[in-house]
């Protein structure tokens, strides 16, 4: 029992003191130097409407803030599953094989800094022909090029550090191709998957809001952008809350599958 | 023409050679041991003969073919155990066996797992997964999946040596027994000359590496089925031992050796309750370092 007293501390009163003094930097900041910026209070009574309704659709870019999040997750579903498809066989390959990695590495490594924005109107361009659903393709495009990174790089990472012993075993067994890959290949690089499934997640979230800035898709992003343009400054606070927390529930959510999934 | 023949086996990793001129010749149903200090290269030799390492020189022959890959006539245990660690007890005995009979139907296999799951005594850890086994037991699952493939060839590596000295025994007379059953070919490798002389009919000693080579053969001419407790006041017993541990210890007459050892020296100071434990010493940060000390013993032959 006498360890309950710094538990509480630790864990609570601390991470309100931290969210205590950003509240007291931010209102000050308002007050000197900052004009512009709204203040809390200020923030919290524009943003109640789309809070205490979060699910309220009013009009096309009018609507509450998790009916927007829900859009985007959405989007970011989508593109991340697109992402784990296309990246999960390239980084085995890599793994696997030698030559490959000769022969691509070079390529992913000058491709992987790329940023978002510079993805974007490539992806818009590519599937200009498929009208109304060109944005929705071009954002897609993004997401899975942007994200499928650290998924390819992990499990070409587990697939190497796949002990010697476990191969070993695969080759007395003389187990086919198809075993080898399904009973030891990928359940002893899984956990580097899955550690390469949660940074890819992270950054398809973070491509999100830029994807929808530029498309102009309803979203969070969307209505971060759309708010900017209509000067109301307390509202893109409120995005930006929204993004950060939800990315760190995200996050929260895949290391729980990561753990799930250490095999070894 | 042996079943398992070594012509001049050679091989290095590289620099100085590990093996050196490796000539061994193991009849068909043969039990031969081959004892040897730590790092003389044991696997290595084992490896070898299963396949896994290519020789830098010589040629290894099965059943008058080249070995040239591995392949499952030859059942292996490991001496690291190489389970498969997201694979239970069962399934990691069932992999081999699948492999080995791929005709059989579902039941047969299920039928065979289990019978050597309970030959080994493992029938109550059967679903678990090897992380939830302490190493003897590890070991055992390990001979059980050597055992279920039913080789031609079985090479044990150290296969008894994480087990305490009783189920050690039990395992060893395990291993007699099934070897009197089925007159398998076995090459045990082992680091305890009495296992050696207890379980073989022929005791190799591999000299002192690197450059290690094969000494003399001495045959083991006790009668099966051996006594554990008589065997110890067997003359014959005695002799080969003796012979056998001088042999080995020769072997090391011109090499220079030092064993270095970490020691940890315990706590032996009470830990102080009337301070309070405070976040930082609540996660299991040492309050006391343990003292180290490093110990050299020189050995001389
Ligand atoms: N893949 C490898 N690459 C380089 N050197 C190796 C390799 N495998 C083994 N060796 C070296 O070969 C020597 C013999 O190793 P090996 O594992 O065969 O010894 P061992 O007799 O089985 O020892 P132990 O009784 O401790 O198991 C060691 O000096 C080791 O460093
Ligand atoms: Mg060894």
């Amino acid at each position: 029992m006498q360890t309950m007293k710094p538990f509480k501390f630790d864990w609570l009163v601390l991470p309100l003191i931290g969210v205590a003094v950003v509240l007291l930097l931010w209102q000050v900041s308002c007050a000197t130097w900052a004009k512009d910026l709204p203040t809390p209070l200020k923030t919290w009574e524009s943003s109640k409407p789309y809070l205490m309704e979060p699910f309220a659709k009013r009009g096309e870019m009018d609507q509450g803030i998790l009916r927007f999040t829900w859009y985007s997750l959405i989007l970011v579903a989508k593109g991340y599953f697109l992402a784990l498809i296309i990246g999960t066989p390239i980084g085995f390959l890599l793994g696997l094989s030698k030559a490959f990695t000769k022969t691509f590495d070079p390529i992913i490594q000058v491709l992987r800094p790329v940023s978002p924005l510079a993805w974007l109107p490539l992806g818009l361009v590519l599937f200009m022909g498929a009208g109304k659903n060109a944005s929705e393709l071009g954002a897609l495009f993004t997401i899975a090029i942007c994200s499928m990174w650290p998924t390819v790089l992990n499990t070409a990472v587990g697939v190497r550090a796949i002990p010697q012993d476990y191969l070993n075993v695969a080759k007395v067994l003389k187990l086919s191709r198809t075993k080898t890959l399904f009973k030891v290949l990928i359940p002893a690089s899984l956990p580097y998957m899955f550690t390469g499934f949660r940074l890819s997640l992270g950054i398809a979230w973070l491509v999100i809001v830029a994807a929808e800035m530029l498309t102009g898709r309803p979203g969070v992003g969307g209505f971060l952008w759309q708010e900017y343009n209509a000067l109301i400054y307390e509202h893109i606070i409120l995005c930006i809350i929204t993004i950060g927390v939800v990315g760190f529930i995200l996050d929260r959510l895949m290391s729980l599958v990561e753990k799930r999934f250490k095999t070894i | 023409m042996a079943y398992l023949e070594l012509n001049n086996v050679s091989k290095d990793f590289g620099g100085t050679p590990v093996l050196k001129d490796i000539n061994l010749s193991v009849e068909k149903g043969e039990f031969v041991a081959i004892v040897g200090f730590s790092g003389a290269g044991k696997t290595t030799l084992i490896s070898l003969i299963a396949g896994l390492l290519k020789p830098s020189a010589g040629l290894l022959k099965l059943n008058d073919l080249e070995i040239t890959e591995p392949g499952p006539d030859r059942g292996i245990v490991f001496q690291n155990y190489s389970l498969l660690p997201w694979l239970t007890v069962f399934e990691n005995i069932l992999l081999a066996v699948e492999a080995v009979n791929p005709n059989w139907t579902p039941e047969k296999r299920q039928e065979h797992v289990e019978k050597y799951i309970a030959m080994v005594n493992l029938t109550p850890a059967r679903d678990k997964k090897p992380g939830e086994l302490s190493g003897g037991m590890r070991q055992r699952v390990s001979v059980a999946r050597a055992l279920a493939m039913d080789p031609q060839i079985l090479l044990l590596d150290e296969p008894l040596s994480a087990l305490d000295a009783l189920t050690r025994a039990t395992l060893q007379d395990e291993i007699s027994r099934i070897w009197s059953e089925n007159r398998k070919t076995v090459v045990l490798i082992t680091n305890d000359p009495d296992e050696g002389i207890y379980l073989a009919d022929r005791i190799i000693p591999l000299t002192a590496g690197p450059n290690a080579t094969l000494g003399p053969s001495f045959k083991v001419e006790i009668p099966r089925p051996r006594d554990r407790k008589s065997i110890n006041h067997d003359a014959h017993f005695k002799q080969l031992r003796r012979e056998i541990v001088e042999f080995m210890l020769g072997s090391k007459q011109d090499r220079h050796m030092a064993i270095t050892k970490k020691l940890i020296l315990p706590d032996i100071e009470p830990e102080d309750l009337s301070i309070p434990r405070t976040m930082t010493s609540w996660r299991k940060t040492p309050i006391r370092k343990h003292e180290l000390k490093e110990e050299s013993v020189e050995v001389k032959p």
